[in-house]
């Protein structure tokens, strides 16, 4: 098994160096590190939000309230900025943070005490949260005079070559690399994906797993809502609309298994980079920016087709399906 | 949509079963068909009293055009959420339907035409879920993901930023004409799509097999169901009375956007969930879609007499979406500790 994923991440940074190679050919400079970096930058608050979309995914959930859950919790943010500008950015962030991780945790608490199923709860978070954006707000728009600059610069500050942002988003790459390889909780969490049923007689609590995992997911949001503010400069309440579907895509694109327990790190983060390439390579060869959404469609559809090959793949389908069945029944 | 209920325990039998049924009265009473409709009739009083506009034919007959369109949607979702799917490219097929409607207006296509090029389309982009989900095996949350991207993606490259017009005069009587004094096309159609779709689910040998494939998918394969035909004719109505949807939408606009009838899925969604259909499918009825149409078609309404705007509005949607599937849960957990 290790063998496959292995080989579907090699073949995954094969086509994505591909890309960029036939991309290179129709735009000259399109391959130089300064691109990719920038590249790279830009794809930066989707690695993160994909890699906390991937823990919720990998314990059977899926969370389509991080994008809504960003959108409010820029918007507090800003509004704090532009309200208190002498409050020190730390505390902002861990006020981003917190607010964040609060509403994953009101998600993970429906799911794991009442066990309603993730993507009802989502979808119903999803409204709420950016419903209360809008009430936060007024509808109003928090635009870059009324932040202040330390608040602004920060994630642009160039560090050894690389923008914070970047470097942000490299350290929660390895962050979450230890957490779901080397820590209980990132084994729990494969382990009540996987085979619940089995995670539930090792001992493994998995509506807790759960809920640790959309709390998690908030967490991430909120950090990246404070990125994605100062990065565009403005918050309002329509700011990464629709962001959750791109969060989920990358996981499919990278291999993660949408009936969960199967994933990795480098998968998510391939997935989020192949997306990245993609949005940024239409514009330089010349394919109206409207086309991005079909063609991510196409990218997800092929990319499920493609996992389900792999998966049936992997062994006795037979003894799956009865496993699952059992306990869906 | 296989997400499994975990329980903690996973010895203990997963469906009590009642000592005794009760009266069937009692169970009528408390049926969610009959909470729900109590729930209506206490928005309808709370709007007459909170508004003195409500209380008019016409603006009521306004208020059914809230929900007709996203509730014809709902009667089919709801049979493909009983069978255990989910199709969240609903409101993209309406928007690939509106546009291929609006692209043939262009080229001077008359009205029958264009109907047949809407729900034709719509048939089309069912045809390509259900192929996706019955011949491909593939699951469906995710493919409807991705098929949402595509079909409205395909309005974006069709459309950019412009909008398409220019619908013949007589297009417009789907979405804005009346059968007899203020009872309007859309609500006619909407009654009868109800029935038709009570009928289908409720009274025929399809229905039961959507009931079983719901229940149990291994069990109905063992029973001789075809359980991928039985699935591709659901993804193939969802398309169908999404592309219905889309005639009477385009008809009542007047104009096509690429971003029309964004965020419906949710909402049709919810329309389900709210009239009692189980997530986890297996369960559900149509009645009780229907008076969660009214219910949700009152709430929208009542608060947009108030002046509360849209997206706030939203709030209490995704609220009554969380609240409703709660209640009953937390009824269930107080009346067994209550038990035990």
């Amino acid at each position: 098994m290790t063998k496959l994923l292995k080989s579907r991440e090699l073949l995954l940074s094969g086509i994505i160096i591909l890309m960029v190679a036939g991309f290179a050919t129709r735009a000259e400079g399109f391959a130089e590190p300064g691109n990719l970096a920038n590249i790279f930058n830009d794809t930066a608050i989707l690695i993160m939000l994909a890699l906390a979309q991937m823990t919720v995914i990998l314990t059977k959930s899926i969370d389509l309230s991080v994008a809504a859950n960003l959108a409010f919790t820029g918007m507090a943010v800003a509004m704090t900025n532009a309200a208190f500008p002498d409050l020190p950015l730390l505390v902002l962030i861990v006020m981003a943070l917190g607010i964040g991780a609060f509403l994953g945790s009101i998600n993970g608490f429906l799911v794991w005490v009442l066990q309603i199923p993730p993507i009802v709860v989502t979808l119903g978070t999803l409204t709420i949260y950016r419903g209360m954006a809008f009430v936060l707000s007024g509808g109003s728009w928090v635009n870059a005079h009324q932040m202040t600059p330390t608040f602004l610069n920060v994630p642009r500050t160039v560090l050894l070559g690389l923008p914070v942002l970047s470097w942000v988003a490299i350290l929660v790459v390895i962050g979450m690399g230890f957490l779901l390889t080397r820590t209980p909780f990132g084994r729990s969490a494969y382990a009540s994906g996987g085979n619940p049923v089995a995670a539930v007689y090792a001992g493994i609590d998995i509506g807790r797993t759960r809920f640790f995992a959309f709390v998690l997911s908030g967490a991430m949001a909120g950090l990246c809502s404070y990125l994605w503010v100062s990065r565009y400069a403005v918050a309002y309440v329509d700011i990464a609309n629709g962001f959750e579907l791109d969060s989920v895509a990358a996981c499919v694109i990278g291999g993660i298994s949408i009936a969960g327990g199967i994933g990795s790190v480098a998968g998510a983060v391939l997935g989020s980079l192949f997306l990245g390439v993609i949005k940024n390579a239409l514009p330089v060869i010349g394919i109206s920016p409207f086309a991005q959404m079909a063609i991510s469609g196409i990218v997800i559809i092929l990319a499920v087709v493609f996992n389900a090959r792999a998966e049936a793949k992997k062994g006795r389908i037979i003894l799956r399906d009865r496993a699952s069945a059992e306990v869906t029944a | 949509m296989s997400q499994p209920q975990t329980t903690s325990q996973p010895g203990a039998p997963r469906r009590a079963i009642p000592d005794r049924l009760g009266t069937p009265v009692g169970r009528m009473l408390s049926s969610w068909e009959v909470l729900l409709f109590g729930v209506a009739v206490a928005i309808f009083i709370a709007n007459s009293l909170a508004s003195p506009y409500f209380l008019d034919a016409w603006n009521l007959s306004d208020a059914t055009f809230n929900f007709t369109e996203k509730a014809m949607i709902a009667f089919a979702m709801a049979l493909l959420i009983i069978a255990g799917e989910i199709d969240l490219s609903v409101a993209a097929i309406i928007a690939l339907a509106s546009t291929a409607m609006g692209a043939a207006a262009q080229v001077g296509i008359g009205t029958p035409g264009l109907v047949l090029i809407g729900i034709g389309t719509g048939l089309a982009c069912g045809a390509f879920n259900g192929m996706l989900v019955s011949v491909l095996k593939l699951p469906s949350i995710v493919v409807t993901i991705g098929t949402m991207s595509l079909f409205r993606g395909i309005s974006y490259i069709v459309l950019g930023d412009k909008a398409y017009g220019g619908y013949p005069d007589s297009f417009a009587y789907f979405g804005q004409g009346y059968l007899v004094w203020v009872f309007s096309f859309e609500f006619g159609l909407f009654l009868l799509t109800a029935a038709v779709f009570a009928v289908l689910l409720h009274a025929t040998n399809f229905g039961r097999q959507v009931f079983v494939i719901g229940n149990n998918e291994f069990a109905a394969r063992f029973s001789g169901v075809p359980v991928e035909r039985v699935k591709f004719t659901l993804f193939l109505l969802t398309g169908l009375m999404s592309g219905i949807a889309a005639v009477c939408l385009t008809s009542r606009l007047g104009s096509t956007r690429p971003s029309i009838a964004q965020g419906w899925e949710l909402e049709v969604v919810t329309m389900v969930v709210l009239g009692g259909v189980s997530i986890l499918g297996g369960a559900g009825t149509i009645a009780g879609v229907v008076i969660a149409a009214f219910v949700m078609g009152l709430v929208t309404f009542g608060l947009g007499l108030l002046n509360v705007p849209g997206i706030v509005m939203s709030i209490f949607v995704g609220l009554l979406l969380i609240v409703t599937i709660a209640l009953p849960i937390l009824a269930r957990r107080i009346r067994q500790a209550s038990r035990s």
